[in-house]
């Protein structure tokens, strides 16, 4: 018989190193004035340290440099990391730093604050990104809007749109549902006190710097991965140390198999971490600039960027969001996940295969036919492997469709599976060379991607926060009836983007591509530009649409947490007691 | 210490696997047939790929392929294809004169397809899509031209450009008469004012038109000409045309002659080629303005 792994004990027992001790034993029992000993613990005094070094660094750097925003930047960090020291000195010396208990009443005592900070600081970077995106459509179609400004021209909006709706707003849902799921699939408590507070807070802090970055000119041009170094190297710590908090809950997890939602995630962070190393390995001029060259030259630094790019793609936005929709989708439903067998195989071959998919973004270039080959083989070879994942949220609804009748937000994740399956078969027919000899460069691409971004990760994202937000305070949901407009409205607005862009995007491709009689273009690229107009403001309309259905979904959340009925014992309340 | 049982799910009749968590479990479904023969199906239409088209690479080059395609060849061949069918009318273009190919219909048919083209992708950004140009772009549907809308002019114009970096190109500065002090405030008024009445617009009040007069008989007259309708050799606007580049108002005259403005037209010969030019130097005159 299993014996699990939960009488292992706890990580965050104080260290027992004598240097600790030494050096911290006697503030503790001074100022506590209590014969008690106290100690700071191993992750306490670490993070300190950390969080010392960094802010030295930092501080050193924005007195020297002579970049503006790079001091900026620097002195934000090293304020951020001063804070931090701040606090975890504060919590010890009120005596507020005995580890948490693990259980309460033979119930695991969970740490749902980090969740809650990530919930949502995830609905306001939604917000936030969705709004740029309208700002940027409209760019498209009216360029006055542009302002004549640098701060807000489409090239510097339009990573800002890309980041804070993939990195700041998918981002902080992917943290606050791992912190959720891994804790309560594995009846564990996060570990350590500090960790998953450094994780979430250290997170938004490399947002802030990378976002405010691109408003100040400050990128390394690389299509999804813009921040320059510095920031680079403070994503890389927090990911490092949300790694680890991450494996805590599955290492002292209390049943022996691991939860099908959580191998996603676990390949979305180590997968992520991987990826991020690679296509950021770049120099900088010097420490005190915020100016770096990639190590890589050529057309090998074009396929180390779209290997990134793409798997971005696959496990940021495709791995990441099906953990979501493994457990979010049952967990609504209440039925089983329909074939455990189907999960195992199309887990292991939708990463294996997705890590070589890349190249088809580089067909017709100067990469070699024989990469864009491999690369197009295996987008093609990995449409049924995604296409499991779907399978497996529609059909464990087998038994509970009359649910999407009554519950909207079931309705929501449900289509979400579908604009998954859609965009999954899209994909590898795109990737076909000769069909990318019509799409690529057009806004046929655009509209591919929205339709995952808008359909299957927006919508299995407000699902979950429809889920989550009642779960973690207690509270039944507001209004269904809002969750029900927020659901046909911002649906109207994706259709009416998807559909404009499918439109403009091969009537493009199409116009590029025509000849006369006598062999010369049918058209001038100005031409093809007037020519997308109509669809440009259809497309902007479209993304209106769905910003407004995100600002009623704000409201709807709010409102549950400040006016929701109060649930005593529902199926999540199992909670521990408030932070 | 988690040990659940296996069980039957009532709604599906399929055995759960056993395990649990946090109440949710898992159903024993065997892959869905159709799934694993599609997922089979693209592995070995990818296989028969790999083995006709480039695919592995090798430790010197890669799998050619039995097919032994290359999209590279095929792109290389296209082009030479492509210039070949336009190799017999582009040389007879090259060679005949602009009258000729204005005449020929042949050529004219093939000049215009191109110049069409190579208008919207080269002077369409300034001049706009229809030619009707913007404030400080010339109109070209027009007749009124500042260095000449003949063929040949045209021609020049578009090869060397206006104020451009070439040393054919065309050059024409008017003095700025306000900011050099070659006039003072009131004159310049004066003058613009007299300007306007002879383009016939709505003069300032009280200003003496006959110094205006005089001033621009001094100071303009040498390039305008006495009856202000311009010059092309020199590349001086017709003061009377209907159009304005800066604007039409007693106002706009004043800044413009205070401190004038000069636009630049890049010279194209060089990036084009002269039977692209030609093309263009036709198309262009047939807009409606070509004299």
């Amino acid at each position: 018989m299993y014996q699990g792994r939960g009488n292992l004990p706890p990580i965050e027992l104080r260290s027992g190193s004598p240097i600790w001790t030494n050096l911290f034993t006697l503030y503790g029992a001074n100022i506590m004035g209590e014969r008690k000993v106290r100690y700071l613990s191993l992750e306490e005094g670490g993070y300190s340290v950390l969080l010392l070094v960094a802010a030295i660094f930092c501080l050193i750097i924005a007195g020297k440099t002579w970049d503006q925003v790079l001091a900026f930047h620097t002195a934000l960090i090293a304020l951020a990391s001063l804070a931090g020291i701040f606090y975890i000195f504060r919590r010890y010396f009120d005596g507020n730093n005995s580890p948490a208990p693990l259980e309460i009443n033979g119930k695991p005592n969970y740490n749902m604050g980090p969740v809650k900070f990530a919930t949502w600081a995830s609905v306001f970077w939604g917000i936030a990104g969705f709004s740029v995106g309208v700002i940027i459509a409209s760019q498209l179609a009216f360029p006055a809007l542009n302002f004549d400004l640098p701060w807000t021209n489409f090239g510097r909006l339009r990573p800002l749109h890309t980041s804070a709706v993939i990195f700041a707003f998918g981002g902080n849902v992917l943290i606050a549902t791992s912190f959720y799921v891994v804790q309560r699939t594995c009846q564990a408590r996060l570990m350590g006190a500090i960790s998953p507070w450094f994780v979430v807070l250290g997170y938004n802090l490399f947002i802030v710097v990378a976002g405010t970055g691109y408003l100040l000119g400050v990128t390394q041009s690389k299509e999804y991965a813009e921040p320059e170094w510095y920031a680079d190297l403070l994503l890389t710590i927090v990911w490092v140390a949300y790694l680890l908090t991450f494996l805590g809950p599955i290492w002292r997890r209390k049943e022996a198999h691991i939860y099908v939602a959580n191998w996603f995630y676990l390949a979305f962070i180590v997968t992520i971490a991987v990826l991020h190393l690679f296509n950021n390995a770049s120099i900088p001029v010097s420490i005190y600039s915020t100016k770096s060259y990639i190590v890589w030259g050529g057309v090998q630094d074009a396929m180390v960027q779209w290997w990134y790019g793409h798997n971005a793609v696959g496990f940021f936005l495709t791995a990441g969001f099906l953990a979501i929709m493994y457990y979010f989708i049952p967990k609504r439903a209440e039925r089983p996940v329909y074939s455990y067998r189907l999960s195992i195989v199309h887990f292991w071959a939708l990463i294996f295969l997705y890590i070589w998919a890349g190249p088809h973004h580089l067909h017709y270039t100067s990469l070699p036919q024989w990469a864009g080959t491999l690369g197009m083989t295996f987008s093609i070879i990995l449409w049924m492997p995604s296409w499991g994942g779907m399978i497996n949220g529609l059909m464990t609804l087998s038994g509970a469709w009359d649910k999407l009748r009554t519950d909207p937000v079931l309705r929501m994740m449900v289509v979400s599976v579908a604009f998954y399956g859609m965009a999954t078969f899209e994909g590898p027919l795109m990737s076909i060379r000769a069909v990318n000899g019509l799409s690529h460069y057009t806004d046929w691409t655009i509209g591919h991607v929205h339709a995952g971004a808008l359909g299957w990760v927006g919508y299995i994202s407000f699902g979950a926060l429809y889920c989550l937000v009642p779960w973690l305070y207690n509270k039944s949901l507001y209004s269904l009836r809002l969750v029900n407009w927020h659901f046909w409205v911002s649906t109207l607005g994706i259709v009416f983007y998807i559909c404009s862009m499918w439109v403009s995007g091969i009537m493009q491709g199409l116009m590029w591509r025509a000849y006369d009689s006598l062999g010369f273009l049918e058209y001038s690229f100005i031409e093809t530009v007037d020519a997308m107009y109509p669809f440009y403001v259809m497309r902007a309309f479209g993304g209106l649409l769905f910003l407004a259905g995100a600002f009623i979904m704000v409201y709807n959340l709010v409102m549950t947490v400040r006016a929701g009925e109060a649930v005593e014992s529902a199926d999540q309340s199992a909670l521990a007691p408030a932070e | 210490m988690a040990e659940h049982k296996k069980e039957i799910d009532q709604v599906t009749g399929v055995e759960t696997t056993g395990h649990e968590w946090d109440g949710l479990k898992e159903l024993n479904h065997p892959l869905p047939k159709w799934w694993l023969y599609m997922f089979y199906g693209t592995i070995v239409w990818s296989v028969i790929y790999w083995i006709l088209m480039p695919s592995w690479p090798l430790v010197n080059g890669y799998t050619k392929g039995l097919l032994n395609y290359s999209q590279r060849a095929v792109a290389t061949e296209n082009f030479d294809v492509a210039a070949a069918e336009r190799a017999e009318t582009g040389k007879m273009l090259l060679e005949a004169s602009l009258e000729e190919i204005r005449d020929t219909p042949a050529l004219l048919e093939f000049a215009m397809a191109q110049g069409e083209v190579a208008f919207g992708d080269n002077c369409a950004p300034c001049h706009g899509t229809g030619a009707t140009g913007f404030e400080g772009y010339p109109n070209l549907q027009d007749d009124s031209w500042i260095w000449g809308g003949d063929l040949d002019t045209l021609s020049t114009t578009i090869s060397y450009g206006v104020r451009a970096e070439h040393d054919e190109t065309r050059y024409a500065e008017m003095p700025a008469f306000g900011r050099d002090e070659l006039l003072e405030k009131e004159e310049i008024i004066q003058v613009a004012n007299y300007v306007g009445s002879v383009a016939g617009l709505p003069t300032q009040e009280g200003v003496d038109l006959e110094a205006g007069k005089v001033i621009y008989e001094e100071n303009c007259a040498a390039c305008h000409m006495e009856n202000a309708k311009g010059d092309l050799e020199t590349g001086s606007p017709n003061l009377t045309a209907p159009t304005y580049l800066y604007g039409k108002s007693v106002e706009d005259i004043i800044a413009q002659v205070n401190a004038p403005r000069h636009g630049v037209m890049p010279a194209w010969i060089d990036r084009l080629g002269e039977t692209t030019v030609k093309s263009l130097a036709v198309y262009v005159h047939s807009l409606g303005g070509g004299q």
